[in-house]
């Protein structure tokens, strides 16, 4: 399958510790960059709990050695690098994100 | 099976807590009930009846209803006396004729107040303190006088003279014994209490007989006694002691004492094997006992007893502690050394206004009685020790010495035996409370709601929670506070490090005290502290990811993704010109549009796009934002109060603006709520709120810790009739001390009943600076005051902040995923099966 990667925005619209939603494709992708070690991920941007497109403004952080963002609706986590709910038995899409001259690029 | 009927005579504290047991226990169902009342109202709570005039209800006072007496299925009968009863044909008789079979015949008639056989004491305005109806009459008869006078110097006789104090009459009291609480004190205990009231300004002529009371000159009666003294004054309240009310049982042969109350024996049976007596009439042993406890014990044996049980009543332990006029009094067992050979230890402090006294076994082994006045912290040690007959330490002074360094601690809870009654309102035993403990009660809260332990005066709430800790020690449940798995902290303790260590981001925090990444607990936690302390932006970049999107967008996250708008209308004092641009903002977007709880509009619907644009308007218009979206100070409710209210005393809009626009932007542990009414009907409902503020003639009265909401709680009354300034101090102190002290999410009525020492402590703490705190509480306020900014405003002025508020970081399209439809000619988001059915979809308004 082929992947075509997509520049979403510059690096520094992520600051550490926060989640910007972006359109990709016809698809919400939700962008988390770490505080502590500055990592990318992106993840879906559609809460099925809540089903409502949110994640991307939830609060990140560590549950275990797991990274999380909880849903800002209902509170749910899910685990940043694969998209699974800790909580109820649902997985998210996840999606491929890197940096590349100070840009910020999903494929989707 | 037939029910057998009970008939309870007397709908008072007793007789309801009869009934009460009854319902609670597991053999209800074999049992009818019907009970009486000459009163129009079914029982209340005559031991806070003075709450009355600090503006409690008599639906406050309430303890029960009709609807809890329908619903399990006991029959009442108001304003209308029992007269006759008929032990032949097993009736009672009301006075409209009514009559009533009975198998079992409860009397809990309880008591009048004496009134003593003084000519002249039947005029207008001489009246007696026992229902809510006489404090209705206390009432009028003191909107009409300048001068009180209580007849008795008793516990009663005290809380009455508050009354008319607070009243703003020049009050007197006039005692016929030569001290103060002549029951419950000692000599140097009535002495000292005398200095404490007449310092507040309650003159107490003690020694005195009135003989007669005739017209004053100066006004409107002049009492004349014995000596050959007199005294003049406009109103007259009688609180010269109690007597059973025995008439009933009287007029129908049942056996009666000496000195009147009905005779009982050990399982409160009168003369006649189906008829009990209960509480005030009834007389054990030679004895009247005129305390609530023992009455509640005595409902309890009776019911027992008809049950076919053999529990026994076998004396009270008369024990007291309450405040009176603000003095604290304690009074356990044998206050006055009257046991032939003991002996007694004494403690006076003139420059503190402090005596304690204990009386001890000639063996020198037991506690026999004591006496404290001005502190009477000891009390629970000191009844505990004398109600158990517990050995006492090999030095008793220490039980009243104040504590220094090197000192013995009082004896631990550890050594009281299970049987140790810890709550006496309610019948509390040291067991209960440690099995509701081993049962998964972990807090206070929890505790009360299951024992129902110190939720009577409150007196023992320092004790039980003493059993609570050493009960879940023993359980080995370490007390866990830590506020998430990032910080070993409680919040009370992260507040603590941030504030003395000057810490001002969560990572500086995080490195120095904390494992992990944080998590959507701690991180809004520490962010809410770190606001509280150094009010920065809290949309730096350092304190962004800490916050709730609520926070981030300054908005309400709703169900669907929008968010709700909800500016500041201070006071909820709006001008027209403001509201029509409201209107005309919700109309320009589309929002839904409803008015508050907190006196303002609120807005919802609007899209993350649209929230800067909106608010310019709303800025433009000279709103601020009312962080309604925060952990937060958010509205002071007021009524309109006395610039406009026919009945108003005081500017309550203009206290609330004020108070509004100092504490707006404060972030605490919770949302706080305020609200200012300008007289005693309480329009303003500031009674249900975390900080309450009612108008009084003589300035204002402080309420704490209500809350309306999950678990409503009435607000304790904190201060009487203060100024303005004092107000405000106090209030900065009380909202500092509670940021710095509660729980993440914690309510301040939470925070209060988990308070050690409850609201007495607080008390020490805000009004009479007891931890030396208040200055430092009032500088930290003031500079959260000083650094207030609208949230919305700097956020309208920084081009990089605004460009989040963005659905897409790389497209302005917006959430198709946002579906409304129309009901009431306002939009809604439309429910799941509405999203794919035919119903008419409107879209959002685009700008």
């Amino acid at each position: 399958m082929s992947v075509s990667w997509h520049v979403v925005c510059r690096s520094e619209a992520v600051i550490p510790g926060t989640g910007v939603c972006a359109l990709v494709e016809g698809k919400q992708v939700a962008i988390f960059r770490t505080f502590k070690d500055r990592q990318l991920f992106a993840l879906d941007n559609f809460d099925p709990i809540g089903r409502a497109n949110v994640l991307s403004r939830g609060i990140q952080g560590s549950i275990g050695e797991t990274l999380v963002v909880a849903s800002p609706l209902y509170k749910q986590h899910f685990a940043l690098a694969t998209g699974l709910c800790l909580e109820e038995d649902v997985r998210i899409p996840v999606y491929e994100v890197r940096e590349q001259h100070g840009l910020i690029e999903v494929a989707a | 099976m037939n029910k057998q009927r009970i008939v309870v005579v007397g709908n008072g504290m007793v007789g309801h807590k009869f009934i009460d047991n009854l319902i609670a226990s597991d053999q209800s169902g074999q049992f009818e009930v019907i009970t009486f009342s000459e009163e129009p109202r079914l029982a209340y709570d005559r031991v806070q009846l003075s709450k009355y005039f600090a503006g409690a209800t008599a639906e406050d006072l309430a303890l029960t209803n009709e609807d809890y007496y329908q619903a399990h299925g006991v029959n009442y009968v108001l304003s209308d006396k029992v007269e006759r009863l008929d032990f032949i044909n097993k009736e009672v008789i009301t006075a409209s004729g009514r009559r009533e079979a009975y198998d079992k015949l409860v009397l809990a008639t309880g008591s009048f107040p004496f009134v003593p056989p003084i000519p002249g004491n039947d005029q207008p305005h001489c009246l007696v303190y026992r229902t809510i109806e006489d404090l209705e009459a206390i009432t009028k008869s003191a909107k009409q006088s300048q001068v009180g006078v209580v007849v008795g110097g008793g516990l009663l006789g005290l809380e009455a003279a508050n009354a008319l104090k607070q009243a703003g009459l020049s009050t007197h009291v006039v005692e016929f014994a030569p001290r103060l609480m002549a029951v419950q004190l000692d000599e140097g205990g009535g002495q000292l209490l005398r200095r404490k009231i007449e310092a507040m300004g309650v003159t107490v002529h003690t020694q005195k007989a009135t003989t007669e009371i005739v017209a004053g000159e100066k006004c409107r009666y002049r009492m004349n006694f014995a000596d050959g003294s007199h005294l003049e004054t406009d109103m007259i309240l009688f609180s010269a002691g109690i007597r059973p009310q025995d008439e009933l049982a009287r007029l129908c042969g049942l056996e009666l004492g000496e000195r009147g109350g009905i005779k009982v024996n050990n399982y409160c049976q009168t003369s006649e094997p189906d008829v009990y007596a209960i509480g005030e009439c009834a007389l054990w042993s030679g004895q009247i006992f005129g305390l609530v406890a023992p009455g509640y014990h005595m409902a309890k044996v009776a019911l027992s007893h008809i049950m076919g049980g053999d529990e026994a009543f076998t004396g009270a332990d008369m024990s007291t502690k309450l405040k009176l006029l603000g003095v604290d009094v304690a009074s356990v067992g044998d206050a006055q050394g009257r046991t032939p050979n003991s002996k007694s230890y004494i403690y006076s402090n003139d420059v503190e206004d402090i005596y304690k006294r204990i009386v001890v076994s000639a063996d020198g082994k037991r506690l026999l009685g004591a006496v404290m006045v001005g502190d009477a912290e000891a009390y629970g040690t000191l009844q505990q020790l004398c109600v158990n007959a517990m050995d006492l330490p090999a030095d008793p002074n220490v039980l009243i010495l104040p504590a220094v360094d090197g000192a013995a601690q009082l004896m631990g809870v550890d050594s009281l035996p299970d049987t140790a009654q810890i709550c006496s309102c309610f019948d509390v035993s040291k067991g209960a409370i440690c099995c509701a403990v081993q049962a998964g009660a972990q807090n206070m809260g929890e505790l009360k709601a299951s024992t129902l332990a110190s939720t009577g005066c409150g007196g023992c709430s320092a004790l039980v929670k003493q059993v609570m800790d050493a009960e879940l020690t023993k359980l080995g449940v370490e007390v866990n506070n830590d506020i998430c798995e990032h910080f070993a902290y409680s919040r009370q303790q992260l507040a603590d490090i941030v504030r003395v260590k000057k810490i001002r981001s969560f990572s500086a925090l995080l490195e120095s005290h904390g494992t992990g990444h944080g998590c959507d607990v701690c991180k809004p936690a520490i962010g809410s502290i770190l606001a509280s302390f150094w009010n920065d932006y809290i949309l730096e970049d350092d304190h962004i990811g800490l916050q709730d999107t609520n926070d981030i967008f300054l908005g309400n996250l709703q169900k669907d993704g929008t968010y709700s708008v909800v500016p500041r209308v201070a006071g909820g004092e709006i001008t027209p010109e403001k509201l029509i641009v409201l209107g005309q903002v919700a109309k320009q977007f589309n929002l839904y549009t409803k008015i508050t709880g907190g006196q303002r509009v609120d807005l919802f619907g609007a899209q993350l796009n649209d929230l800067p644009t909106i608010w310019q308007q709303l800025v433009d218009a000279g709103f601020e934002t009312g962080h309604a979206y925060g952990k937060s100070v958010r509205t002071v409710k007021s009524c309109v109060g006395s610039t406009w209210c026919r009945y108003g005393v005081d500017d309550s809009v203009g206290l609330a603006i004020d108070i509004e626009d100092r504490y707006k932007g404060l972030r605490s542990p919770h949302k706080l709520k305020f609200a200012v009414s300008g007289c005693t009907r309480e329009c303003a409902e500031a009674q249900s709120k975390d900080v309450g503020i009612i108008a009084t003639e003589k300035g204002w009265n402080l309420y704490v810790c209500g809350n309306g909401g999950m678990r409503p709680r009435h607000a304790d009354l904190f201060a009487t009739d203060l100024d303005s300034d004092t107000l405000i101090r106090y209030i900065d102190r009380f909202l500092m001390f509670y940021v710095r002290t509660a729980d993440r999410l914690q309510r301040t009525s939470v925070w209060l009943e988990n308070l050690e020492g409850g609201l007495d402590y607080l008390k020490q703490v805000i009004i009479e600076d007891s931890l030396g705190l208040g200055a430092e509480l009032e500088v930290e306020m003031q500079h959260v005051i000083s650094r207030y900014q609208c949230e919305w405003k700097t956020t309208l002025s920084d081009p990089a902040k605004l460009k989040r508020f963005s659905h897409f970081i790389n497209s302005d399209a917006r959430d198709d995923n946002l579906v409304y439809v129309q009901e009431r000619a306002q939009v809604r988001p439309a429910r799941e099966q509405e999203r794919i059915s035919t119903v008419e979809v409107v879209e959002p308004a685009l700008v």
